[in-house]
């Protein structure tokens, strides 16, 4: 075990590959390795990129690669695609995009499906950001699954969350005020090279004002950036205000280490103990057959699943 | 919750042949039959075929040639990943390729070979009873 976490600081890439597999299988074996690990993170700057699906969050991705690594930095991208409801298989094709960086040895692109997890992220990208954090990556880059508006998991371990919208996307803009909005901290409308780009930056821009009493307070406001990524056009500016919000958090917003910010720390714990409990519990249920009998119970309608529940739960917790 | 394995692989598309709607619908089929499914897109070298495949910890990858250079691309694909120390992860192709070098693939490490007409259940069955999720 000792080993693996070794390997992994070193960077071997098929050690990391690995394991990224075995946490995104749920072995159970990771967790020591994980608690191993912990003490080399904390180093890497995590970019989040949502949008809805097409906007073209992968073609960024892509650029943004490259422009990182004009500046010497290596990069560990995490892109998320949808796993289908139907056969639980997904094609994972955000790589499609990235694919010139695959013999950057600076650079670790993986694909992650998400597996029925909502939120836009899967249940393994937390462990697997920190794998790519340990192994010394300096850029993190996770493009979440086209989201709707209350799917913003990824805010919890972005240092920078990129909303990226497309013109013309009106009716969406407004389904984006009541849910993602307030995360963003980077706005682009890509493909404006598009009719309307103007028109949804005045529409985006009406929309961060109303927040002025914050900024007035001297928190930060989201800078709106016309691109087009696909001819990497702004995106150098674009990566340009990614330093600005990196300054901002180090200097006024309790520094860049998430570790010792205790908000971040309490959701993060939050989130672990959730997923760790249902785990657990679900496990020890299914082992005793309890979980299976009580379904039986209820379809024979001798017990109400209201009380079901109860009498399966109370007795672990308690 | 506890997950078991997912039968993940690759479907790539190696050297300059852009005839990609076989390869589009064999990642279709692999996905509908449960399978996680890394697609590469077209005109991939073997080089980084096989550094995404490393990447992305795959269980096995599916070529596709139409173009009449697949000896050399999957011979190619097949060597690198001996090199690398990563032939536990299975190569099989398909596309049009005659039956010779179909028999001289096979004999130098790739594992099947699927010519035009296969029907998709055939191409799927065969996954599932000859790539297992790695166990270590
Ligand atoms: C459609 C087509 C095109 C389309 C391609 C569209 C696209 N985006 O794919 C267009 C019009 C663009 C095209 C262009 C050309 N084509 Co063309 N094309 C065809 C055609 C008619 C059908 C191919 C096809 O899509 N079949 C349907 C799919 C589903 O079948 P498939 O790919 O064979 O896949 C099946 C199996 O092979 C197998 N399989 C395939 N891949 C894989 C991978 C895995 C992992 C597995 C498990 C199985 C598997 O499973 C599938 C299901 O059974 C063939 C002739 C033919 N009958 O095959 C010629 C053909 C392939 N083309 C040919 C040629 C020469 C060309 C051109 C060079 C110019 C020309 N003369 O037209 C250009 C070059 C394009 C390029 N950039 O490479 C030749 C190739 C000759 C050779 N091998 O030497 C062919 C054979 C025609 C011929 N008889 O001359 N073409
Ligand atoms: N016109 C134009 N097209 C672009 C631009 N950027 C990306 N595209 C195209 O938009 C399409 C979708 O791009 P992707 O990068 O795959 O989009 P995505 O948001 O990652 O898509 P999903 O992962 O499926 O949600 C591609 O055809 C890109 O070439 C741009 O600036 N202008
Ligand atoms: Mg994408």
């Amino acid at each position: 075990m000792n080993d693996i976490v070794e390997k992994v600081v070193a960077g071997d890439v098929r050690t990391v590959a690995r394991l990224i597999r075995d946490i995104d299988d749920g072995m159970p074996e990771v967790r020591g390795i994980l608690k191993d690990l912990y003490p080399h993170t904390g180093k890497a700057y995590v970019i989040g990129i949502t949008g809805a699906p097409g906007v073209g969050k992968s073609t960024l991705v892509d650029q943004m690669v490259a422009h990182l690594r004009k500046r010497d930095k290596t990069v560990g991208v995490l892109a998320v695609d949808p796993t289908s409801p139907f056969s639980g298989g997904a094609i994972l094709g955000d790589r499609v995009r990235m694919q010139r960086h695959s013999m950057d040895q600076g650079v670790f692109i993986r694909s992650l499906a998400t597996r029925g997890h909502f939120g836009g992220l899967t249940q393994s990208t937390r462990s697997a950001i920190d794998v790519f954090d340990a192994m010394g990556k300096d850029y993190i880059l996770v493009e979440t699954v086209g989201v709707g508006q209350d799917e913003v998991d990824v805010v919890r371990s972005a240092h920078t969350t990129v909303i990226v919208v497309i013109p013309g996307m009106g009716d969406d803009i407004q389904a984006i005020k009541a849910g993602i909005l307030e995360i963003g901290d980077i706005f682009l409308i890509n493909k404006a090279d598009r009719e309307g780009s103007d028109k949804t930056l005045s529409d985006l821009r009406l929309m961060i004002e109303m927040d002025h009493k914050k900024y007035d307070r001297g928190e930060w406001k989201p800078p709106i950036l016309k691109i087009q990524a696909v001819f990497d056009k702004g995106v150098a500016e674009f990566i340009d205000e990614i330093d600005k919000h990196a300054k901002y958090l180090a200097e006024t917003a309790g520094g860049l280490d998430f570790r010792e910010s205790k908000s971040k720390v309490r959701q993060e714990l939050g989130e672990m103990i959730k997923a760790r409990l249902i785990e657990e519990v679900i496990d020890r249920l299914t082992e005793s057959g309890d979980f299976d009998r009580a379904v039986e119970s209820i379809i024979n309608g001798k017990i109400d699943p209201y009380t079901a529940c109860e009498n399966l739960v109370l007795p672990i917790v308690s | 919750m506890k997950q078991k394995r997912r039968v993940r692989v690759m479907v790539a598309k190696p050297g300059l042949d852009g005839h990609d709607r076989g390869a589009r619908i064999i990642a279709r089929a692999y996905r509908d039959a449960g399978f996680e499914v890394v697609y590469t897109g077209l005109h991939q070298t073997p080089e980084e075929i096989v550094e995404a495949a490393i990447q992305e910890d795959v269980d096995m990858i599916g070529l596709s040639s139409l173009a009449g250079a697949h000896k050399y691309l999957f011979l190619a694909v097949v060597e690198l990943l001996r090199e690398k120390a990563a032939d536990d992860i299975v190569v099989c192709g398909g596309g049009i390729i005659p039956d010779d070098d179909i028999k001289r693939l096979k004999e130098s490490g790739v594992k099947e070979v699927f010519t035009p007409g296969t029907p998709l259940d055939d191409i799927v069955k065969w996954v599932k009873h000859n790539i297992t999720p790695r166990q270590d």
